[in-house]
């Protein structure tokens, strides 16, 4: 009897190991840019940038604004005039670009990060402070600048912002690219993992709704990197729930700028909903009492600030446009001014009146919140005259 | 006059809120070609169309969600909850979103949204279908809570909640559904929707009950008659708030309570009721408030839930103690 040939060995089934390594979330793959890093135009097939240099200039302006009003809101804080301050540092280009793009009509639906689309809006940046500040829990009226309240619970605005999406369609006002209306929900990387946001997807895409997505994608969720909410690109994500979806350079003004463009007019026209990920990086703490120093390289905030998104508009001014210093001294100008009145502006917010914590509860108050209203009043008068 | 079913007067009321304003939608799962589990929302999607009754995804965050942004857009958005025991993925946005938004807004912005929920034991369902979730709503500022006893305050109620630019959580007695009642829809509502109503007249002690507990609560008042007691039985109808006047009125008349619920025992609304009418009745009573509800148990399983319910025994046993003092 021959002795038995040995066989191939068996193939081992090894569970921890995924059968194909997909691309990973947190590489730069492919993403829309039309200005490079170094201040360059560049083409992209299906995007481009329509507006002229003035536009580009007005971009240029917003963003030294907008980071100079942040870095004004962040000092409040050290000197404990804020309670808290959550920075944009790094996501101006997503904010301007996107913010710009926006029509009169559009509706927007900020997290708490948002600056930057609420100074796009026409919202008085003195209004954000106050839920900072703790006089308020942000209490500007969203119809007068079609930009609702800030939204603490990470996620819950989507849901909201496609609600009011089914509104507009209710209401007709979807349907022409030009004119229509469409509504756009701001949330980060760390949102995608809550199951509002996906659920806010499937509404969005079953009925249709004339809502933007709008990711923007710092890479941080506090501590946790955007490889513990995603192995996949974020933006691919959209083609599972049946809508497009697009990565664009979030340090790009003018791409974002294009891409939201095109985004809100699908939305508007009534082609539906569009994921855009905007690609950046959240240069600063998640908030005031983080310390991002715990769990992240130095090395990667050098990377990224070679990308920063003003810097390349400055380039791009400078060196193709021909602009000399005296407009990047003006805009450097008018920003220490909104700066000073931003302080100015903090510092006289008055503190609410004793009571007002009972006020507008309900809209019909309840007998025993008005009891308990007066019996507080009784107490704190009980103590008038005391030393 | 027409003699008329819980069930079917929720629907009748969800039709007139509909015709007499146009922004009144109707959303939920199977709500629509369905009519809802349980029938309730029967013909309206025929009749308004399915952007106005609308049948949404399985996702009831999403429901409440979604209900917030169209209640932004000036709607006015009624929400079915399949079930007692589903609600709790919209928890958050119930809670930390409607609830709040007029008060973090400083009254810049209204939540007229309306959420039924079936609700209550007594139907032999599997686990998460006999829940009496109230207290976890009712403790909560900026809510609304009612429950309707029977179908002439279904028809109403329901009217009054959609009406009401308060967001209202409505629970709806899933057992009584098919309990029968005249309705005369051209005579106007006896009450504003946060009133309690004396449903029966007594003497002896004061039954507070809700939803499915009054007809509980009023078949033990006739029973205790062979016992030759006159109980007072009281529909509170509105839990948060509470209409104190009408109970603490009542409780000072016969110096005795009894709060009735499903819902378990510790933390429910009997205990609130038990505080506040400890609180401004303290000379009227003869005896301390008892309560008869659930226990501190997840609801059991159907086989057993008969002895986990309060029914007419366990309402007089509550009596027969609330009169040994």
């Amino acid at each position: 009897m021959s002795e038995s040939v040995p066989g191939p060995a068996p193939e081992v089934f090894a569970p921890h190991q995924a059968p194909v390594s997909p691309p990973q979330a947190s590489e730069e793959v492919e993403f829309v840019q039309l200005l490079t890093p170094e201040g360059e135009r560049v083409e992209h097939p299906d995007y481009s940038f329509d507006l002229d240099d003035e536009a580009i200039k007005g971009f240029y302006r917003d963003m030294v604004l907008v980071r100079r009003i942040d870095a004004e809101a962040t000092a409040l804080q050290r000197q404990g005039e804020l309670g808290l301050w959550a920075s944009l540092l790094g996501q101006e280009a997503a904010q301007i670009g996107s913010g710009r793009a926006l029509n009169k009509k559009d509706m927007v639906f900020p997290t708490y990060r948002e600056h930057g689309v609420a100074f796009c809006q026409g919202v008085n940046p003195l209004n954000l402070l106050g839920l900072f500040r703790g006089v308020d829990q942000g209490a500007w009226d969203p119809k007068d600048n079609n930009f609702h309240l800030y939204t603490i619970v990470i996620g819950a605005q989507t849901l909201h912002a496609t609600g009011y999406a089914m509104g507009q369609q209710r209401d007709h006002a979807v349907g022409d690219p030009d004119n229509g209306e469409a509504t756009i929900a701001y949330f980060g990387d760390g949102a995608s993992s809550q199951g509002d946001v996906n659920e806010a997807f499937i509404w969005a895409s079953v009925f249709n709704a004339p809502v933007v997505f709008f990711c923007q994608n710092n890479q941080w969720a506090i501590s946790e990197p955007i490889d513990r909410q995603t192995r996949i690109p974020l933006y691919q994500r959209a083609a599972g729930f049946g809508f497009p979806g697009v990565r664009v350079d979030g340090n790009d003004v003018l791409a974002t700028y294009a891409v939201t463009q095109q985004a809100l007019k699908r939305a508007r026209e009534g082609s539906g909903p569009t994921l855009i990920e905007a690609y950046t990086y959240r240069m600063g703490a998640h908030t005031t009492s983080d310390d991002p120093t715990k769990y992240r390289l130095n090395e990667d905030l050098e990377h990224w600030k070679l990308k920063d998104p003003i810097e390349r508009v400055h380039a791009y001014l400078t060196r193709l446009v021909g602009l000399d210093q005296d407009f990047f001294d003006e805009v450097d100008a008018e920003a220490d001014k909104v700066a000073a009145e931003l302080r100015a502006g903090c510092l006289a917010l008055p503190d609410p009146v004793l009571t007002d914590f009972f006020q507008n509860v309900y809209v019909d108050e309840t007998p025993q919140l008005a009891e308990q209203r007066e019996q507080f009043a009784a107490y704190a008068a009980s103590f008038e005259g005391e030393g | 006059m027409t003699k008329i079913t819980l069930g079917k007067a929720i629907n009748a009321g969800l039709r007139a809120s509909m015709e007499k304003d146009p922004k009144v939608l109707v959303m939920g799962e199977d709500i629509g070609k369905l009519g809802g589990v349980f029938r309730v929302t029967e013909g309206l999607q025929k009749d308004f169309g399915e952007d106005r009754v609308i049948d949404t995804p399985l996702a009831e965050s999403g429901i409440i969600g979604t209900a917030v942004g169209l209640a932004l857009r000036g709607y006015r958005p009624v929400c079915e909850i399949q079930f007692d025991g589903f609600v709790f993925p919209a928890y958050d946005q119930i809670i930390n979103q409607v609830a709040k938004m007029h008060y973090r807004s400083m009254g810049k912005i209204r939540m007229p949204v309306v959420i039924r929920i079936p609700y209550g034991g007594g139907i032999g369902a599997v686990e998460h279908h006999s829940e009496s979730p109230e207290t976890l709503f009712a403790h909560v500022p900026g809510l609304k809570v009612i429950s309707c006893g029977d179908p002439v305050d279904a028809y109403w109620m329901i009217q009054q909640a959609i009406e009401s630019d308060d967001p209202v959580v409505f629970f709806e007695p899933k057992r009584r559904y098919h309990e029968k009642a005249e309705l005369d829809e051209s005579v106007p509502p006896a009450l504003p929707l946060h009133k309690a109503k004396v449903v029966r007249e007594g003497t002896d002690a004061t039954l507070l009950c809700y939803g499915p507990m009054v007809k509980t609560c009023l078949q033990a008042a006739e029973a205790a008659v062979e016992d030759g007691r006159n109980l007072e039985v009281v529909d509170l109808r509105t839990i948060a708030p509470f209409d104190l006047a009408t109970i603490f009125a009542s409780v000072r008349k016969t110096r005795r309570a009894v709060v009735v619920h499903e819902a378990p025992y510790s933390f429910g609304p009997g205990s609130e009721i038990a505080a506040r009418v400890t609180e401004e009745c303290f000379y009227h009573l003869e005896a301390p408030v008892l309560r008869v509800t659930g226990y501190d148990t997840p609801y059991p399983p159907s086989r057993m839930e008969d002895d986990y319910l309060p029914d007419l025994d366990r309402v007089l046993d509550g009596v027969d103690r609330v009169m040994g003092y």
